[in-house]
């Protein structure tokens, strides 16, 4: 994702942030393609991280690393379901799961590619509390993840001002949402949309970074920042 | 499908629409030369289009959102008129498929509430339509959609994966909007869990899904996994395979990333006209 024109973009960024001009319509001028060029370049080296924690960054690209950061968790879980399946995983079981282990690390490949050198890096998870060998345990924690994940992008696409990253969270977090639906009827048939997951307007949840993170964060060694993050 | 009553329906719900549409002589007049003697399959597409002149340029942000949830409860009102007579047909076996329909029809009841108090609340007038105004026949296309349960499946899955494409592509007209737009997504989701689970029932009943095709809770490249040439409009598009110009495809050196896989791993936006096209003969 790096040319050697994004320097002038990211120039042009900072300048037209100090002079107050409106982000938005610049945003708009500069179209999408720029844009993912200059944020790549904009936040290529994170100041904050150290060994033990990670910075999302701000803006934009923050949201992305955000989704980032939840679609590595993703991945890494269901790669682990696949490669030692729980005891008892039916053949149609091994199918569905192997199709949302490809969706998860397509997320995560996707990601890390359009964020280019803005990426934050690869987090180490932490699955100590998941007995992999059982069925409970795995699609107990693929629902807790499918739910979270849902409602993390829905709750991110206010923070997003680039249309096009809307429009590309929304383009994923449907499908988390049937991911969530098939877990949860794998679970217990008919739950796909029960009232755990919907509230009395039989609406999905949104939840803040920070919330998302409060959970998240317990399957992720290392301590995410998300102080820079947009919060509205 | 008659024009003039269509005009008429939806003058009663917007009374400037005639405004928007020049004159009904003009609106007329441009649907004749787009349709002209066409086949009846054709209609939706010049119907769309005319909409789109209507509805499609609205000036000011709070029109724009206003519209935006209109068109929202538009759907709403379309799945949820089609779920009621779904549950009343009598042909959705008793038991775990009945209750899940049932528990779909009452979340899309919900929208409709929702939707309609949130346009209330931000100053617009709330489109309003009745059981009358539909034809989930389509026409004549779906003649046995409440007799045939395979069909009725079928349906049903259409509007659910079209619900999330219209959704998808409606996002960037509330981005003005935090509250409109976060609860757009709220229903987006939904509407995403309902496709889903409609398509395992499918997977399970198997009628109406072509040889050789396997109905997955996601959209594999273009195939609607129905056999009908007249739901295909809602599944052109979701074989794309790049997305914001990376090539999704075996990223990364992964090679379990195939087409299908990449397609599957991301759904697809339709604009206004697409949709506009696809529900406009379900309407009476």
């Amino acid at each position: 994702m790096q040319t050697n024109e994004s320097p002038n973009n990211v120039v042009q960024l900072t300048e037209s942030m100090k002079t107050g001009f409106s982000r938005r319509k610049f945003l708009g001028i500069v179209g999408a393609s720029s844009i993912l060029l200059a944020t790549a370049a904009s936040c290529k080296k994170h100041p904050h991280d150290d060994d033990d924690s990670v910075d999302l960054g701000s803006g934009d690209p923050g949201i992305l690393n955000y989704a980032y950061a939840l679609e590595q968790l993703e991945a890494a879980f269901y790669i682990q379901v696949v490669t030692s399946p729980y005891a008892g995983m039916t053949m149609s079981e091994m199918s569905y799961l192997s199709d949302v282990r490809n969706h998860e690390v397509a997320h995560r490949e996707f990601f890390k590619a359009a964020l280019g050198s803005a990426a934050i890096r690869g987090l180490t998870p932490n699955f100590s509390t998941i007995n992999f060998a059982d069925r409970t345990s795995v699609l107990g924690t693929a629902k807790a993840f499918e739910d979270l994940g849902v409602t993390a992008y829905n709750g991110a696409g206010k923070l997003l001002v680039n249309v096009d990253y809307l429009t590309l969270a929304g383009k994923i977090v449907s499908v988390e949402a049937r991911h969530a639906a098939t877990i949860r009827d794998m679970i217990n048939p008919g739950t796909f949309a029960d009232s755990t997951a919907l509230d009395m307007n039989a609406l999905d949840g949104a939840r803040t970074p920070n919330e998302v993170l409060a959970i998240a964060g317990m399957y992720i060694k290392e301590k995410i920042n998300a102080s820079h993050l947009p919060t509205s | 499908m008659n024009l003039q009553n269509i005009l008429s329906e939806i003058e009663k719900k917007d009374p400037e629409v005639l405004q928007k549409l020049d004159t009904r002589r003009n609106a007329m007049k441009d649907f004749a030369r787009v349709s002209g003697k066409v086949a009846i399959a054709s209609i939706p597409f010049a119907l769309g289009s005319m909409f789109k002149k209507a509805y499609g340029s609205p000036t000011s942000p709070s029109d724009i959102v206003i519209d935006t949830l209109n068109f929202a409860l538009t759907l709403e009102y379309i799945e949820a008129n089609f779920y009621v007579k779904a549950v009343a047909s009598g042909i959705i076996p008793t038991g775990q498929a009945l209750t899940d329909i049932t528990l779909i029809r009452d979340h899309e009841n919900a929208h409709v509430a929702f939707l309609t108090a949130a346009i209330t609340a931000a100053g617009g007038t709330p489109v309003s339509f009745k059981a009358a105004d539909f034809d989930f026949t389509a026409h004549g296309n779906f003649p046995t959609v409440f007799s045939d349960y395979g069909l009725l499946l079928a349906v049903a899955q259409t509007f659910e994966d079209t619900g999330v494409r219209a959704y998808k592509g409606q996002a960037g007209n509330l981005i003005s909007n935090n509250d409109y737009l976060t609860a757009a997504l709220q229903i987006h989701s939904v509407e995403a869990r309902h496709a889903a689970h409609i398509r395992s029932m499918r997977y399970t009943n198997g009628s109406l899904v072509p040889a050789g095709v396997v109905v997955k809770p996601w959209i594999t490249l273009n195939q609607s996994g129905i056999d009908s040439p007249a739901v295909q409009p809602s599944y052109n598009g979701e074989e794309t395979v790049s997305q914001a110009n990376v090539p999704i495809t075996g990223i990364g050196g992964n090679a379990f990333i195939t087409a299908e896989a990449a397609s599957e791993a991301f759904d697809e936006p339709l604009d206004k006209e697409a949709i506009l096209g696809i529900v406009t003969p379900f309407f009476a």
